[in-house]
């Protein structure tokens, strides 16, 4: 069914792709050699059994096409979404080489919605084991540590300090790329199974660390939602947004509905964006839907773009201008911000990160006129509970150093995500999240053992 | 939801409330704010904790905005949608000495709570409130019970002294040994009653309101300047060196919605009118 048409995309938050119909699933699902020893499974951080899924579709078994991607990933219409196939499934696809490889994400999210549309039958839960867990965070991590906890008979709280659960995936990617509904459904079913969620409650303020640390296991979840800054001059001036401010306010508070909604987001004509990753995507798109031209500048060249192809891609037909090698160094402005003075930047020595260190070309400098900053230069983890867990090991980046299996330094804490990785994806999350679940589960019965 | 236990009017445009929100009201310790949103379409607005009671918490607040109008409109029964906390770092409470707690028109909501604590941590506690005149003062007796000593003004003369909180903090930091010093109000009247204690280097804390949206540290909408330094008010404050922020920035940064806050009390005036003739049943 493709994509919507640009003009229509910007008038609204609707999903730019519209999914594939049962007939072009079929189709693609056809297309699938069905490998004996399926490489793309391995390039899945949950080693979602691919080719029986897709069979299962092939045979125009919908539901059981949903019923094996849900063994190993609870929130397959979001992953379907928004998981970076083209690095991973899709990338290692054999049909790739010579051809374009078999569509894997829009085949899991298209089984995913079907059997959504259907209605979610709740999984058989496990007899209660009569253990508490809490869960800190409700976004990727949080969820998927639900789920497999509550399906292995374990009561299961989940502590979220916004008033909606879904952490990143409902503040953070907008509805056009994610449509809320597709969250709501996935928590709806987590309560169906039980889970207590509770909003409103910061861990470590309204549940004293005490509290806390009272269940018999917890895991943290609080993933990467402290924004940085550049830290240069102008950065304080009314208009200078971290993308997280300028998505949540969007994203959770509705603010493109201002004033039918009450949270205001400033109304700018020219935006400039700073950044490449996918967040930068996200801000620059919003941008544009609430009626701005946006500029999207980064230090580096187009092919060091991290945001998804497809995503730049899109951003590039709703018409977001693109400065490619240039760094702001002051906003502009008195007040309110009236520009952003950037330098053009070159590509000098490979460094670390194996791509070319840019670096500032002496008496570059350029304006662009803006009246609103966007800055999407990344996020670190939180600190707020970490400080207050003494004793917990963390990273020089303010991550909590976790074991394979997602155990903390701190007996009976976990964690995974992007709390533990830094700002990451949402399958990555989902993967930590599962195999400190599995690890979670083992310890509780081995309690049981031992009592 | 949350439910009204007790509203009522203090004073001129100032409203309490006391809301039943356990997880607040048993952790919430002096300094700390809530975050609440009164409805589905509402905006999340933060509130200083002025004082718990068992499950109850009571926030005061001067009706200015949409939000807080239509708080103001809530009645003992009505339910808030959402109430997050306690947010923020408690005030930094220490056996100082003589400390003096000065709260200036809707910030005394915040300092009964600070100067409770301050005298439980041993503190010899001097309050002073002021307003522009008596119809705006609030928590007068509160402020009496939970006070060494206190001293009123208002800048009419209608109460007490005729003239500025920061007058009567002047004298009182002449006339004797002061050790610490609270000050709480309009970021204004912060900024004018902190040049008092600077000369004589007086530690002084001042609580800011910058805007905020999630109050845990996760947008930077409320980020202040502080030594310098970028600071986020709801996660690193909102108590601060007062002789350390930019209050000017403070207040540029509070104007940010200047032109929608106005918008939005329009509507909501506009809306209650019609609510007010039956014809409208929203």
């Amino acid at each position: 069914m493709g994509e919507r048409p640009v003009r229509e995309r910007l008038c609204d938050f609707l999903e730019v792709d519209c999914g594939l119909s049962p007939d072009e699933a079929v189709a693609e699902a056809e297309r699938c050699l069905q490998c004996k020893k399926p490489s793309c499974v391995k390039g899945c951080p949950v080693e979602i059994d691919i080719p029986a899924f897709i069979a299962r579709i092939a045979d125009r078994d919908f539901s059981a096409a949903a019923r094996i991607i849900k063994d190993d990933n609870l929130l397959p219409a979001v992953c379907g979404r928004v998981c970076p196939q083209e690095v991973q499934c899709e990338g290692e696809c054999i049909l790739g080489v010579k051809d374009s490889p078999v569509r894997i994400g829009a085949l899991e999210r298209f089984a995913a919605d079907y059997e959504r549309e259907q209605g979610f039958v709740v999984p058989p839960l496990a007899g209660p084991t009569g253990k508490l867990v809490a869960i800190v965070g409700s976004g990727p991590a949080g969820l998927t540590a639900a789920a497999e906890l509550a399906r292995v008979g374990h009561l299961v709280t989940v502590f979220e300090s916004l008033h909606e659960p879904g952490g990143v995936l409902m503040y953070g990617i907008p509805a056009f790329r994610l449509p809320k509904e597709v969250v709501q459904a996935e928590i709806d079913q987590l309560r169906k199974m039980g889970v207590d969620i509770r909003t409103n409650h910061l861990a470590g303020a309204s549940v004293p660390v005490p509290e806390l640390l009272a269940y018999d296991a917890v895991f943290i979840g609080t993933g990467a939602g402290l924004p940085f800054f550049m830290n240069i001059p102008g950065e304080q001036l009314n208009g200078v947004y971290s993308a997280n401010e300028f998505l949540t306010r969007v994203n959770l508070m509705h603010a493109e509905r201002f004033p039918e909604y009450d949270t205001p987001v400033r109304h700018a004509g020219r935006v400039v964006v700073v950044g490449g990753g996918n967040v930068a995507m996200d801000a620059a798109r919003v941008a544009r839907r609430l009626g701005a031209r946006v500029t999207l500048v980064y230090r580096r060249r187009e092919e060091d773009l991290p945001a998804r192809r497809a995503e730049v891609v899109r951003a590039r037909e709703e018409g977001v201008e693109f400065a490619l090698c240039a760094n702001p160094v002051r906003v502009l402005g008195t007040n309110f911000v009236t520009g952003v003075e950037c330098v053009r930047m070159e590509m000098c020595e490979i460094d670390e990160s194996g791509r070319p260190e840019p670096t500032p070309v002496g008496g570059s400098n350029f304006v662009i006129d803006a009246d609103m900053v966007i800055q999407a230069i990344g996020q670190g983890p939180n600190p707020l509970l970490i400080r207050k867990l003494g004793g917990i090991r963390y990273g020089r980046k303010g991550n909590i150093v976790v074991d394979e299996e997602g155990r903390s330094s701190l007996d009976r804490v976990y964690a995974a995500g992007d709390v533990a990785t830094g700002a990451a994806t949402v399958i990555l999350a989902m993967g930590g999240a599962k195999k400190a679940a599995r690890a979670i589960d083992r310890m509780l019965r081995e309690d049981r053992k031992g009592h | 939801m949350y439910r009204v236990y007790e509203a009522g009017q203090l004073a001129d445009r100032i409203f309490q409330i006391w809301v039943e929100a356990p997880h607040v009201a048993r952790h919430a310790l002096a300094g700390q704010f809530l975050v609440i949103r009164i409805d589905e379409k509402g905006e999340r607005i933060p509130l200083t904790v002025s004082s718990v009671e068992g499950d109850l918490v009571r926030v005061i607040f001067m009706a200015v905005g949409k939000t807080t109008n239509q708080l103001s409109d809530l009645k003992a029964g009505d339910l808030i949608r959402d109430v997050a906390g306690p947010l923020g770092r408690p005030s930094e409470m220490g056996q100082y000495g003589t400390c003096v707690v000065v709260g200036g028109g809707a910030g005394i909501a915040s300092c009964p709570i600070i100067a409770r604590a301050a005298r439980e941590a041993g503190n010899h506690v001097v309050g002073i409130i002021g307003a522009r005149n008596a119809g705006f003062l609030i928590l007068e007796d509160e402020m009496r019970d939970a006070c060494h000593e206190l001293l009123v003004a208002t800048d009419d003369g209608s109460r007490g002294f005729h003239g500025f909180a920061a007058d009567v903090l002047k004298q009182v930091i002449e006339q004797q040994q002061v050790d610490c010093v609270w000050i709480i109000g309009p970021a204004i009247m912060m900024k004018v009653t902190s040049e008092v204690t600077r000369p004589k280097g007086i530690r002084t804390f001042v609580s800011l309101n910058p805007i905020m949206v999630d109050g845990t540290g996760m947008c930077g909408s409320c980020r202040v300047q502080v030594g310098g330094e970028t600071k986020f008010a709801c996660v690193d404050g909102p108590e601060f060196d007062a002789h350390l922020v930019d209050f000017d920035l403070l207040m540029q940064r509070q104007r940010t919605y200047f032109d929608e806050e106005k918008v939005s009390l329009e509507r909501y005036h506009e809306h209650a009118c019609r609510c007010g003739e039956g014809s409208y049943h929203g």
